[in-house]
C-alpha cells in the first residue's frame, strides 16, 4: 500500500566544501533512491581512473542519466524513508547564488545545515543560516560533517556545535538536532554508528522524519486575500486562496481595507463529486458568492470582523535585496503582497545587517545581495499581517521595472498601524448611498485628479482645455479647474504670496478631490510651484492623485509668454512671479512627464490623453463584470 | 471540508497560477497536445473557472499526429464548447517537412515554429504549457512563470527569482511568458487526478495486444511501450514499479544528447 501524503520538503545548505553533495548523496543512497548497480558502476570507474570515490559523483551520475532519459529530477530530488516521501531541493551556489538559493529553499519546509568539523562555522554557514530563518524556516537540523577527519573526536564537535548553537540562538533558531557525521563512510547517517559512542541523539534520516510537516494555517484567523471577481454566468464569484484559518457559508466577511462586510451566500465549485460545499479551510482555491453586491477587488484582504488584519500606510521590513541596482532612500517600486500591487517609496533604511557578525551599519543604500531593516511608504492603505502573526500575509516582494528585485518580512508595527474596526484617519467612512464604484460604473471611467503643474506658459491650460473637450466627446464626466479663473471666485481673497499660494492649492486640491468623488475626472491647470503644497493635495486621497510635470523650460515659456507675463516680470511690474522671482520646484516622481518643446500641441494632448484612459478607464473585463460590483 | 490530501493541494495551486495568470496578462491562451497532462490541464482550467475555459485552447498540428487524438480533440471541443484554435507552419508543410528531414529539425519547423506563427499572429503574452519537472532534466530548473525572449528562446541559465507564489507577471514588450500549472505534479499524480476525477483520455493510453502509448506525439516519433495496463487503475500499478522513462517512446528526445534541451532553448515547450 503506497502512502500518497504531499512529499516534506527539505533544502540542504552549507558553506562551499563542507560535504552538502556527499550528504546527499549519502542519504539518496541509504534509502534506496538509487538504481541498482549504481554504486557499484561509479566505484569501478574511479578504480579504473585511479582517483578516489566520492559520494558528491552520484549526483553528477544523475546528471549524466538524466540525460539518457530517465526520470530524475535534479532541481528536486525525491526519496523515502520508511516513515514518508521527500523532496530534496537542490539550491545550487555559485554566481546567481542567493536568487536561486530563495527561490529554492523558500518552499522548503526544514533544511539541513552541512559544516565541516574541521574548518568549522565559516562565512556561508552563517549566511545560509541567518537566510534560512528570515525566509520562515523554523526547523533547522545541523550536520556536523567530516566527522573521520577529526577522528570523532567528541571535543572538537562540542566546540564546533557550540559555536553554531551560539550563532543560531542569536537569530531566533534553535537548530532541532545536531548531528556528528561522516558522510564520506556514512557514519550516522541512517543509524547511529560505533565511531561516536559519546552521542546518544538520532542519526540524520532520523532527525529528518522528526521534522514536522507543514500544516495548512487553519488554526490562524481567517485571510482570503481576493485574487480576481468573475461574472462568467449570472453569478458573482469572488476568487482567491484562503491563506489561513477556515470559512463557512453563512461567516460574514470584511474586505480590508475597504471596510466593507457582507455574508458568504455560497461556496462555488465545478467537477468533482457535484456536492455543494459549506465550508473551507486554508490552502483551499474558493469562490464564493456574497449575500450582497458591495464593492471587491483584487487585492483586498477577506477576514472575520474579530481579527483583521492591520492597515497603514507604512511597512517596516527586513529585506533581502536581489536588484542589480541598489536600494536607495527615495527609491520608489512596486509591493506585491499577497494579490495586492502598491507603489512605495523607500523613507528610511534604517540599518543594514552585516550577516557574519550580526553587526548593524548605517548605510544610504543597499547592494545586491544585502539584508536591511527598511521602511517603505505607500500612496494606498496596505492591509497586513506583521510576520511573526501570518507569515502568508507578512510577506511581499519587491518589483522594479519588469523583475522581482527583493522580498520582505513585515516587523511588527507600533503606533502607526491602524485596526479596521478602530476610527482611522487614513480611512473614509463616510457612507454614500451612491457609491464610488456604482458612479465608475455607470460613467465607464473612474474619477480623479489628473494634476497639471509646471511654470507658466508651459502649456497647462491649453492641454487641459483640449483633454477637456476630447473627453467629453467621448462621454466622459469630465471638467478643468483652471488657476486663473478660479482666482475670479473660490480663491479671489488671495495673493500670491507663499503662504496664499499653498491656501490657494490647498482650496484647489479640496474642490478637485471633491469633484473627483462625485465620480468626475477632473484635470487642473495650476503652476503649483512648491512640492508640499502638491504633496498635501496628494494626501486627500492619493490612489486618486495623478501629478503630471508638463516639462517646458523657462527659456522657451519665456519666448512664448502667451499672457505678457514674463514682460511684465522682467520689468518688476509683477513681483514674486514664478521662475523669475520667485522658486519652481520640479516634482521628484510625477506620475506622468510630458515635455511640450519641440512637439505640436496635438501630440502633448494625445499623450496625457493615452495616460488618462488607460488608468482611468474601465477595461472591458471590469465593465463586462461590473468592476468587482 | 476538514483537510486536503496531497492531490487537493496540487490542484488547488494549479487553480492558483490559472487564476493569476487570467487576472495578470492581457492575451492568454493555453496548449492543448491532446496528451494526458494537457487534458488535466484543461480540467484544472474548468475547476478554476468554474466549467468556463475564458481564453483559446490552441493546438499546433503538425498534421502527423495519430488520426484519434484528432478524433478526440474535435469531440471535445464540441462537447465541452471550447474556443478552440488550430494552428500549424502550412509554409514548411507545404515543402514537405517531415521526420526523414531530421527528427529535431522537424519538431523545430512544425511545432515550436507552427506555435511561434501562431503566438505572433494572435499576440498572445501568456501560454499555458502542460510540462512537468519529473519528466525531464531541462524541465526540471523551469519556472511555473517563465520569461520567453522575443524569439521565444528560453535562458535557462539566467531565470528569475520566484518564490512565496509570488510570479513574474511583468515583462517587456514584444516577450512573452509560458505558465506551467503543472510544474509540481508527477506522473503518477496526474494518473490518480485522472482517475478521481474521471478525465477522458485518448484511448491509446490504454493497452491493446500488450502494448500502449505512455506518452502521445506525432505518430513517426511516438513509439508504445510493452504495457498490459488496460485501465486507469492498471497503469497506477504499473508506474508505481516501472524504472522506464516517460518519455522513452519520445524518438526526437534522442536524436542527441542535448537534443531536447536544444530544443527547449529554441522555444519548444
Amino acid at each position: 500500500m503506497t502512502n500518497h501524503s504531499s512529499p516534506m520538503k527539505i533544502v540542504v545548505v552549507g558553506h562551499v566544501d563542507h560535504g552538502k553533495s556527499t550528504l546527499v548523496g549519502r542519504i539518496l543512497n541509504e534509502t534506496g533512491a538509487l538504481p541498482d548497480g549504481k554504486v557499484e558502476y561509479l566505484k569501478e570507474v574511479c578504480e579504473k581512473r585511479g582517483m578516489p570515490f566520492e559520494w558528491a559523483f552520484v549526483m553528477d551520475a544523475l546528471q549524466a542519466e538524466r540525460d539518457q532519459g530517465i526520470t530524475i529530477d535534479t532541481a528536486q530530488i525525491r526519496f523515502r524513508t520508511a516513515s514518508r516521501p521527500y523532496v530534496i531541493i537542490d539550491a545550487p551556489g555559485h554566481k546567481e547564488f542567493l536568487k536561486n538559493m530563495i527561490t529554492g529553499a523558500a518552499s522548503a519546509e526544514a533544511a539541513v545545515l552541512v559544516i565541516d568539523a574541521h574548518e568549522g562555522v565559516q562565512e556561508q554557514s552563517r549566511r545560509h543560516g541567518y537566510l534560512l530563518h528570515l525566509l520562515g524556516l523554523r526547523q533547522i537540523a545541523v550536520a556536523v560533517n567530516k566527522m573521520d577527519l577529526v577522528d570523532f573526536d567528541e571535543a572538537r564537535f562540542n566546540v564546533v556545535k557550540a559555536e553554531i548553537v551560539a550563532y543560531l540562538n542569536s537569530i531566533g533558531v534553535e537548530p532541532t538536532y545536531v548531528v556528528p557525521v561522516a558522510a564520506r563512510s556514512g557514519a550516522n547517517i541512517s543509524s547511529k554508528a560505533a565511531e561516536t559512542p559519546w552521542y546518544n541523539g538520532p542519526s540524520v534520516l532520523e532527525a529528518l522524519d522528526r521534522f514536522e510537516q507543514a500544516r495548512p494555517a487553519t488554526d490562524m484567523p481567517l485571510r482570503l486575500p481576493v485574487q480576481d471577481v468573475y461574472k462568467f454566468d449570472q453569478r458573482r464569484i469572488i476568487a482567491g486562496r484562503i491563506e489561513s484559518g477556515r470559512l463557512k457559508v453563512g461567516d460574514t466577511l470584511m474586505f480590508a481595507p475597504s471596510g466593507k462586510s457582507a455574508r458568504i451566500a455560497s461556496i462555488e465549485n465545478w467537477g468533482g463529486t457535484g456536492i455543494q460545499a459549506v465550508s473551507a479551510v486554508a490552502g483551499q482555491s474558493v469562490g464564493l458568492t456574497l449575500d450582497e453586491q458591495i464593492f471587491v477587488e483584487r487585492g483586498q484582504i477577506a477576514s472575520l470582523r474579530e481579527a483583521a488584519p492591520t492597515i497603514s500606510h507604512t511597512l517596516t521590513a527586513r529585506l533581502f535585496w536581489l536588484g542589480h541596482q541598489a536600494l536607495k532612500v527615495g527609491s520608489r517600486y512596486k509591493l506585491k503582497l499577497a494579490t495586492a500591487e502598491y507603489a512605495v517609496e523607500v523613507v528610511e533604511i534604517q540599518r543594514v545587517i552585516d550577516v557574519e557578525d550580526l553587526a548593524n551599519h548605517q548605510g544610504a543604500e543597499v547592494g545586491r545581495n544585502a539584508v536591511a531593516e527598511v521602511v517603505f511608504r505607500s500612496k494606498a492603505p496596505i492591509a497586513h499581517d506583521s510576520f511573526i502573526d501570518n507569515p502568508r500575509l507578512g510577506r511581499f516582494v519587491v518589483v522594479e521595472g519588469y523583475d522581482i528585485v527583493g522580498g520582505g518580512v513585515i516587523a511588527e508595527q507600533e503606533g502607526a498601524a491602524e485596526r479596521l474596526d478602530h476610527k482611522s484617519t487614513n480611512i473614509t467612512m463616510v457612507n454614500h448611498k451612491i457609491s464610488t464604484e456604482v458612479r465608475a460604473v455607470s460613467n465607464g471611467h473612474r474619477g480623479g485628479v489628473v494634476w497639471l503643474t509646471g511654470l507658466s506658459g508651459a502649456g497647462k491650460s491649453t492641454i487641459s482645455m483640449e483633454v477637456e473637450r476630447q473627453l467629453f466627446l467621448k462621454g466622459w464626466q469630465v471638467t478643468v479647474l483652471d488657476g486663473d479663473n478660479v482666482r475670479h471666485g473660490l480663491c479671489s481673497d488671495l495673493g500670491f504670496s507663499p503662504d496664499d499660494r499653498a491656501e490657494n492649492i490647498r482650496r484647489v486640491g479640496e474642490a478637485a478631490h471633491l469633484f473627483a468623488e462625485a465620480g468626475m475626472l477632473v484635470v487642473t491647470a495650476f503652476i503649483s510651484p512648491y512640492r508640499a503644497d502638491r504633496d498635501r493635495v496628494r494626501t486627500i486621497r492619493p490612489a486618486a492623485f495623478h501629478e503630471v510635470y508638463i516639462a517646458t523650460t523657462l527659456d522657451e515659456c519665456e519666448r512664448r509668454d502667451p499672457k505678457g507675463l514674463y514682460k511684465k516680470a522682467r520689468a518688476g511690474e509683477i513681483s514674486e512671479f514664478t521662475g523669475v522671482t520667485a522658486p519652481y520646484e520640479e516634482p521628484d516622481a510625477p506620475e506622468l512627464t510630458v515635455a511640450t518643446e519641440g512637439k505640436s500641441v496635438d501630440e502633448t494632448v494625445a499623450e496625457l490623453l493615452r495616460y488618462i484612459e488607460s488608468n482611468f478607464s474601465l477595461s472591458a473585463r471590469e465593465q463586462a463584470v461590473g468592476w468587482g460590483l | 471540508m476538514t483537510a486536503m490530501n496531497d492531490l487537493d493541494a496540487l490542484e488547488s495551486q494549479s487553480i492558483y497560477i490559472f487564476r493569476e495568470a487570467f487576472n495578470r496578462l492581457d492575451k492568454i491562451a493555453m496548449l492543448w497536445s491532446i496528451g494526458k497532462d494537457s487534458n488535466v490541464m484543461l480540467w484544472l482550467a474548468r475547476k478554476a473557472f468554474f466549467g468556463h475555459v475564458p481564453f483559446p485552447v490552441v493546438h499546433v498540428d503538425t498534421k502527423h499526429k495519430i488520426p484519434e487524438m484528432i478524433e478526440f480533440r474535435d469531440r471535445f471541443a464540441k462537447e465541452w464548447n471550447l474556443p478552440l484554435i488550430v494552428g500549424e507552419n502550412s509554409e514548411a508543410l507545404a515543402s514537405g517537412m517531415g521526420p526523414h528531414l531530421g527528427r529535431v529539425e522537424c519538431c523545430s519547423a512544425l511545432k515550436t515554429e507552427g506555435l511561434k506563427q501562431l503566438l505572433s499572429k494572435h499576440g498572445y503574452t501568456g501560454v499555458f504549457a502542460g510540462i512537468r519537472r519529473d519528466e525531464e532534466g531541462t524541465r526540471a530548473k523551469e519556472r511555473v512563470f517563465s520569461p520567453r525572449t522575443e524569439a521565444a528562446g528560453w535562458d535557462f541559465k539566467d531565470q528569475p527569482p520566484e518564490f512565496w507564489d509570488q510570479f513574474k507577471t511583468d515583462f517587456a514588450p514584444g516577450t512573452h511568458l509560458r505558465i506551467h500549472p503543472l510544474l509540481a505534479w508527477t506522473e503518477l499524480d496526474v494518473w490518480r487526478y485522472i482517475e478521481r476525477e474521471n478525465i477522458p483520455l485518448v484511448n491509446l493510453y490504454f493497452a491493446k495486444n500488450g502494448r500502449r502509448y505512455r506518452s502521445l506525439g506525432c505518430a513517426p516519433c511516438t513509439g508504445s511501450v510493452e504495457s498490459n495496463a488496460t485501465t486507469v487503475a492498471e497503469i497506477i500499478e504499473e508506474l508505481q514499479t516501472t524504472k522506464i522513462s516517460e518519455r522513452s517512446g519520445r524518438a526526437q528526445d534522442k536524436e542527441s544528447e542535448d537534443a531536447f534541451e536544444r530544443l527547449r532553448a529554441g522555444g519548444y515547450m
